[in-house]
């Protein structure tokens, strides 16, 4: 079992937790995620780790309420355990060497983004950082990556916070006024990523996006965490998660993290019921 | 009982017969199909052996099971000394005597076999092993410590053999698992209705109280790696027993369509997730017609598990004939009883979807057996024009794994094969010393007992090996 050190929302369907696990929080790093399950027949659920304290042996995890299993993670209090968690997993993201990056986060991949921008900028890296959210209430980690970013830009969808917008019309204005990115690392949902490619690949600057499809076991077992990248299947588990967004079919990996949709509407409507049923 | 000794043998030409659920009533189910002899079944089947000099099934178990010698004591009613024998040399028999391929071992060399059915071996030791496990008065002897950590990856067959060894020995040992349950195939991947969840369990809670410490959660090559292990956690030897893991696909068009699964992916979310219970959190796709791509024991139990969750029609789709397949006889006589259809001879070209990108066909075209190849066995040849489309709503790849590179590439000195497999001598010794391996790891994906065998060949090596040190 594994406690809950802290727990605190970031808004209104996202939650950061911090578990005690210290083989975790001494060997993660940047980019890398790990497998938790909330109780004994819980379902195997993928988040990326958005932080460590070594000393202090803890994990941050972030995640957004989008399933049962989410829910029922959010339903658990600092002080409490959690059945299982298990890592770290996954290639850390490669930033070795490079100069100048323009780190995108979309929405809770902002999560992810953060150690990354984090990780650059302790290294010496040069960091432009570009997050969107659909609306003002959404934004999370603001001031996080304002503190390791060179320069801040925040988008919201509507216009309700920051400039009015998508992440990719600040960073084809940054990359079009002559900044030299040697990367751009782009982190969000599958439909971002793939835009992000299309603004960066006419400029040919290298772009690494990070992956987060359906997996089971997270360790190379089940393959459910396929894709093509370059014309060859590849699992994100244990080649990934990040991959040269040039080369990812993203309309493949659109299709297979739609498979499951309908039976996580029904887990969740139940859930739902059954939380409500408890309130009553 | 008492006129055993001087007995004729029974030379009834047939096996007694195993009661199992009806086809009908266990397709739509997960309950162990077979059920097991009763003690007068056990005693009369065991009458059948001939208790020859030359014992040529004990030369067929991969492990040396005195059998004649355990098979004599059931017939004599025995049943307590029976387990004495054979735990002597095998370390799971409730679970090997349900899932060894005895028509290959021993019972392959059953002198009754030659002329009628052999006598039923597997049957007789899965008999013996439940009678053990169903008295709960089973002490166990806690072993002194001898003060040596021994640190065993993977709670497979190969590592639950290796650790249990040691255990008795008196090392300290700790097995580190990196799923959330301890098992490895056993418990992932062998459906419930073929080796029940609880016989895994009764077997990992009995190296539990012989002093084995589990670490599930824990992948060594990432959490931990096997140098930090060695030089930091006072490790004086490691047993790598992490299995064949990674599915391999067939690289058609169409394998990453939704509605592909690996075996692995569908096994794992069955047997592992639950997934066959009512409402489990982790879903499993309730497809009506269902292709198995493969002919081994894991396309069996694929196509058995897909039959159960629901499916019309499931194909087995295998490239060679019947002769050739690779799964035990019995599977596949299941499968057929529960209604799996053998589309043999065929071999999938392409898998077609709709607009959505969900599976709705697979190209397939007819194979006919030409010339042997490298492995003696016939090789299939495409017979031209012979293409058609089996309509199929999902399809399940189940044409083998390959060992996890994890370990490989996180611990420097240790050779590898080509294709993954870790290169250790006939004792389990690696490159590096004080590192052994054995089982799937090394071998590629093979049998429980032929791990097992190599987990128990290991445990005896590194027992030398630490007792050479000291």
């Amino acid at each position: 079992m594994y406690k809950i050190i802290s727990k605190k929302p970031l808004n209104p369907t996202v939650t950061q937790m911090e578990i005690y696990s210290p083989l975790v929080a001494k060997k993660a790093r940047a980019g890398q995620f790990i497998i938790l399950r909330v109780d004994e027949n819980g379902e195997r659920i993928p988040l990326t780790v958005a932080g460590t304290d070594k000393e202090k042996g803890t994990v941050k995890i972030i995640f957004q309420i989008v399933g049962a299993s989410t829910k029922k993670l959010n339903s658990k209090n600092e002080g409490e355990y959690i059945q299982d968690f298990v890592g770290p997993l996954g290639v850390p993201t490669h930033i070795e060497g490079l100069k100048k990056v323009c780190v995108v986060g979309g929405g809770v991949g902002c999560a992810i983004a953060l150690p990354v921008a984090q990780a650059l900028h302790d290294q010496g890296t040069e960091v432009h950082s570009v997050v969107g959210f659909r609306n003002k209430d959404l934004v999370i980690l603001e001031n996080e990556f304002k503190k390791c970013s060179d320069k801040f830009t925040i988008v919201t969808d509507d216009g309700s916070y920051g400039e009015k917008g998508v992440v990719t019309a600040p960073l084809k204005e940054a990359i079009e006024a002559g900044e030299n990115y040697d990367m751009v690392i782009a982190i969000g949902p599958l439909i971002m990523m793939k835009f992000v490619v299309a603004t960066t690949k006419p400029f040919n600057v290298p772009t690494t996006v990070s992956m987060n499809p359906i997996m089971v076991d997270g360790t190379g077992m089940c393959g459910g965490c396929r894709l093509t990248v370059g014309g060859e299947t590849k699992f994100a588990c244990v080649d990934g998660p990040d991959f040269d967004g040039f080369k990812v079919d993203f309309d493949e990996a659109m299709k297979r993290g739609s498979y499951y949709k309908k039976f996580e509407r029904k887990a969740y409507d139940d859930a739902c019921n059954l939380f409500k049923k408890e309130v009553e | 009982m008492a006129e055993v000794s001087k007995r004729k043998p029974n030379m009834s030409p047939k096996k007694n017969e195993m009661p199992s659920q009806e086809p009908n009533v266990r397709n739509k189910n997960f309950l162990e199909v077979a059920l097991g002899y009763s003690e007068e079944t056990a005693v009369d089947e065991a009458q059948r052996c001939l208790n020859c000099k030359h014992r040529p099934c004990v030369s067929g178990c991969p492990v040396n099971i005195q059998i004649p010698d355990f098979i004599s004591q059931v017939a004599k009613g025995d049943f307590d000394k029976a387990y004495d024998i054979i735990a002597q040399s095998s370390s799971l028999p409730a679970v090997c005597g349900r899932v060894c391929p005895q028509e290959t071992q021993c019972e392959g060399k059953c002198v009754r076999g030659i002329k009628t059915e052999p006598v039923g071996i597997g049957r007789l030791e899965r008999f013996v092993a439940d009678y053990h496990n169903s008295k709960s008065d089973t002490k166990i002897q806690k072993i002194k410590s001898n003060g040596h950590k021994v640190a065993v990856i993977g709670s497979g067959p190969a590592g639950l053999a290796c650790a249990g060894d040691l255990a008795k020995k008196g090392y300290e040992v700790t097995v580190f698992e990196a799923l959330h349950l301890a098992g490895g195939v056993l418990v992932y991947g062998i459906p419930e209705f073929r080796l029940p969840k609880s016989i895994v369990q009764k077997e990992v809670d009995g190296l539990k109280a012989l002093g084995v410490k589990i670490e599930t959660n824990t992948i060594i090559g990432r959490t931990i790696t096997i140098d930090e292990l060695m030089d930091e956690m006072g490790f004086e030897a490691v047993f790598i027993g992490s299995g064949a893991g990674l599915p391999r696909f067939m690289k058609i068009p169409g394998e990453n369509l939704n509605g592909v699964f690996s075996a692995n992916e569908f096994l794992t979310r069955t047997n592992l997730m639950k997934a066959y219970k009512d409402n489990p959190d982790t879903p499993i796709n309730h497809a009506k017609k269902v292709a198995v791509v493969g002919g081994g024991n894991v396309a069996m139990d694929a196509a058995r598990c897909a039959k159960r969750l629901g499916a019309d029609d499931v194909y087995i789709v295998y490239r060679r004939s019947e002769e050739e397949l690779p799964a035990r006889k019995e599977e596949v006589e299941h499968a057929k009883e529960e209604g799996v259809i053998f589309k043999l001879l065929n071999n999938p070209v392409e898998i077609l979807s709709d607009e959505d990108g969900s599976v709705n066909g697979m190209r397939c075209i007819k194979m006919e057996l030409g010339e042997p190849d490298e492995s003696g066995r016939r090789r299939p040849v495409a017979i031209e024009g012979s293409e058609f489309v089996l309509d199929v709503d999902e399809v399940i790849i189940a044409i083998g794994t390959s060992p996890n590179p994890l370990i490989k590439s996180t611990t420097e000195g240790l050779d590898t094969q080509r294709w993954g497999g870790i290169i250790a001598d006939e004792n389990g010794a690696t490159s590096r010393e004080g590192v052994f391996a054995g089982g799937d790891a090394v071998t590629g994906a093979a049998t429980v007992i032929l791990a097992m065998g190599a987990g128990k060949t290991a445990a005896g090596a590194i027992d030398e090996y630490i007792k050479s040190k000291a």
